[in-house]
């Protein structure tokens, strides 16, 4: 770890993120809740080379403000996440860079640190709620034990303020819910409980790991405007790793898009979806059927899958399924990868030849020369 | 022999029950979860039904109990004019091999001990198919460009490959036999998204070649629109609506299809934001104790007082081709009736004279852009 641990309480450093936001939103500050600098994530085992899940990725999140990270599965979203909450194991893993939660660094701090961060200011929500609730301890203990453990209640107080997380949450009779066993809940209430629990501190900073995968439209649909309205009740800054395109498009303000553990786009959602850059971004648009589409229309798929990733060092990884690649793409100069770059006010890409868009294309390339 | 006109597949009144049962000596029977409770479709030549509804709806039972991996309680299947349920044994299997089934997961559906060549081999041998090894081989090779796996993946096995992939491996092993009826439960929803687009145009590609007649089971709307000439929506063991796909997405009657397309997420920020939401409230009631009269009536946000609660609808045809069990679906299209909004909770209005009267209490239902309307007490 090469970044010392700031003390606790001091200042964060005054980097504003790119963009403005809109107004009206009182909870809404230009200093990052989390920075993510650099972080590299590395899992080694012996004998055999060490994989590089995570590869330089730097993000952050301010208050009220949702981001969204996009992509598909083994594009190493879910281990930022849990990079970010101190929760990948110690043995068999590196990790590099920094993550700066208030200020203070956490790669590298000590257990008992993370342990008071984690579940009071920040909080994370998984995929699936059957497996990450204890299935042989009522729903109540389960909330009950981090308002014991970081609000310092008492059972009963606990008890109370229990029932009125599972109201909030819109739970039905949370009374008798609390006494029940996780496998008694449908999976949209086993979801909501799980929010309760991660809600349980009013965090400031909320990680949701694909929270609504694993249900129903309807049930996701609910779910999501629970997210929502809790991040404009309290000021949350909501971090949502997703590989659904739609609920990005509702929910994020600002999307990162991963591939093969790098950040290879990012932007405004309404820039993002309107004008996608990264030949990635914009296959993955063209391959998702829309419901507002009408039937027939064929859909562009990205070929190949993401196991055809070349690494980074060697080019730019989505090169071999690109429809835009060129030589330059595959054959790299010096060893070094594709940087992410400027792109606009609020983007940044990470390709040698973009998709182009006619009507902000001139915009774009003033922008880049005049930088 | 087979009459043009005469659909492939016709299912009247098809009902699956699974008993409950409870006690340590005895095995009493409690009840029943009616998994599919008196469902009728008939599939065309040639074309594709999708069949949509959320997880417990019922959807991958009726298409087990269309092939007979379930034994329906009641009702009838009716196979280019046969009646399945008669059949057994020989004749039984003889007819599995024009209707084919390519699963959800494929790498639990595939053997993962058996490489692609022995895969893609064993349906033809067990059918007696293919004509000797040369026969096989070079049928086996066919079917593998047909799904565009290059002919090195036969010495292969199932856990070599990406999910796409394997999804392509399933399909071969379905299209073997050259079946005429394709049921596809959940073909693409354990992929990646890039690779869903993949599999969907390869399914349409074979369709297209084969001229196969495809049931579509799946939970996502967007894909069953596009891949779907008639969809059938299910909710709770039954079908509450069927229209020709672009009809019902233009036109959703029924409260519980238009809950489902506003709840599905659209990747385009701009729609995101001004289209309407219709949240439901609750969850799916248990299958084993279903909601008296409309089974939708506990969460309907259009939900009257008078029939909904105490009579069932019956599918009927509102305009050609188009059936919705619905007692309001009129009213709701004509927009006489609306969902209850947050304006209508404030002021509830007085009950108009003729027609039906809107609800006014309706406590948990949802309606709003981007916030839920706060919960109002009961007066």
């Amino acid at each position: 770890m090469t970044i010392e641990s700031l003390p606790p309480g001091s200042s964060p450093p005054g980097s504003s993120p790119p963009g403005s936001w809109p107004d009206g939103d009182a909870h809404r500050t230009d200093v990052p809740v989390l920075e993510v600098d650099d972080l590299t994530v590395t899992f080694t085992r012996r004998g055999e080379q060490a994989t590089r899940a995570v590869d330089g990725i730097s993000f952050s999140v301010t208050p009220g403000e949702t981001i969204g990270l996009v992509g598909e599965s083994g594009c190493g979203k879910s281990v930022t996440s849990l990079a970010v909450m101190g929760l990948l194991p110690r043995r068999g893993v590196r990790i590099g860079g920094s993550v700066r939660f208030d200020g203070q660094e956490l790669v590298g701090a000590d257990q008992r640190r993370l342990r008071a961060l984690r579940g009071a200011d920040m909080a994370m929500v998984f995929q699936d709620p059957l497996s990450s609730l204890n299935p042989v301890v009522p729903i109540g203990t389960q909330v009950t034990e981090v308002l014991l453990e970081h609000r310092g209640m008492s059972r009963r107080e606990a008890a109370d303020e229990a029932t009125r997380l599972l109201d909030r949450v819109g739970i039905p009779d949370p009374t008798r819910r609390l006494k029940e066993y996780p496998h008694q809940l449908s999976g949209g209430m086993r979801q909501r409980a799980l929010i309760a629990m991660a809600l349980a501190c009013s965090p400031r900073l909320l990680i949701a790991d694909e929270p609504t995968t694993a249900l129903d439209v309807t049930i996701q649909a609910q779910i999501l405007e629970l997210l929502r309205e809790l991040v404009v009740d309290s000021g949350t800054a909501l971090v949502m790793i997703t590989h659904d395109l739609g609920v990005v498009a509702g929910l994020c303000d600002r999307v990162h898009v991963m591939y093969a553990g790098k950040i290879i786009e990012t932007a405004d959602r309404h820039e993002l979806f309107a004008r996608p850059r990264q030949p990635y971004t914009g296959g993955l648009l063209a391959s998702v059927p829309r419901l507002d589409a009408g039937r027939g229309v064929p859909l562009t798929p990205i070929r190949g899958s993401a196991r055809d990733a070349i690494p980074w060092a060697e080019g730019c990884a989505f090169a071999p399924r690109c429809d835009n690649a060129q030589d330059d793409c595959l054959t790299e100069v010096a060893g070094s990868t594709v940087p992410l770059e400027y792109d606009g006010p609020g983007r940044e890409l990470r390709c040698r030849h973009p998709l182009e868009h006619p009507s902000v294309g001139a915009g774009a390339t003033a922008a880049g020369a005049a930088r | 022999m087979t009459a043009p006109d005469r659909p492939l597949l016709r299912v009247e009144d098809l009902q699956v029950h699974f008993p409950i049962k409870r006690g340590v000596f005895f095995d009493r029977t409690v009840g029943h979860v009616r998994a599919v409770d008196g469902v009728s479709l008939s599939i065309d030549r040639g074309t594709t039904y999708g069949l949509v509804g959320e997880s417990g709806c019922g959807k991958s039972t009726l298409g087990r109990a269309v092939l007979r991996l379930v034994e329906p309680t009641a009702g009838r299947v009716e196979f280019d004019g046969t009646d399945v349920a008669a059949l057994g044994g020989e004749t039984l299997r003889r007819m599995r091999r024009r209707m084919q089934m390519v699963f959800q997961d494929p790498l639990g559906s595939l053997d993962p001990r058996q490489d692609v060549e022995s895969l893609l081999s064993e349906p033809l041998r067990a059918h007696g198919l293919g004509g000797g090894k040369a026969g096989i081989a070079a049928r086996i090779r066919e079917l593998l460009d047909a799904v565009g796996l290059p002919a090195a993946a036969l010495r292969r096995y199932p856990h070599e490959f990406s999910g796409g992939q394997r999804q392509r491996i399933g399909i071969a092993r379905a299209i073997a036999l050259e079946p005429d009826l394709l049921i596809a439960d959940e073909p693409v929803s354990a992929l990646d998204v890039s690779v869903q687009a993949q599999v969907v145009n390869l399914l349409e590609e074979i369709q297209e070649r084969l001229g196969l007649t495809y049931l579509v089971i799946a939970h996502d709307l967007a894909v069953v629109r596009h891949i779907s000439d008639v969809v059938g929506v299910m909710y709770l063991g039954s079908l509450v609506e069927q229209a020709p796909s672009d009809v019902l997405y233009d036109e959703p009657l029924h409260p519980y299809t238009r809950a489902l397309m506003s709840a599905v997420p659209v990747p385009d920020p701009v729609v995101e934001e001004r289209r309407e939401r219709i949240l439901l409230a609750g969850d799916l009631p248990s299958p084993a104790d279903p909601p008296s009269g409309c089974r939708f009536h506990t969460r309907c946000p259009w939900r009257q007082e008078t029939r909904c609660a105490d009579e069932a609808p019956v599918l009927r045809e509102l305009a050609p081709g188009h059936l919705v069990s619905c007692h309001w679906a009129e009213e709701i299209r004509d927009g006489v009736l609306r969902p209850r909004s947050p304006e209508e909770a404030l002021h509830a209005t007085a009950p108009s004279a003729e027609g039906p009267r809107p609800v006014e209490e309706d406590d948990g239902i949802f309606l709003g852009r981007d916030r839920p309307v706060p919960r109002q007490e009961q007066a």
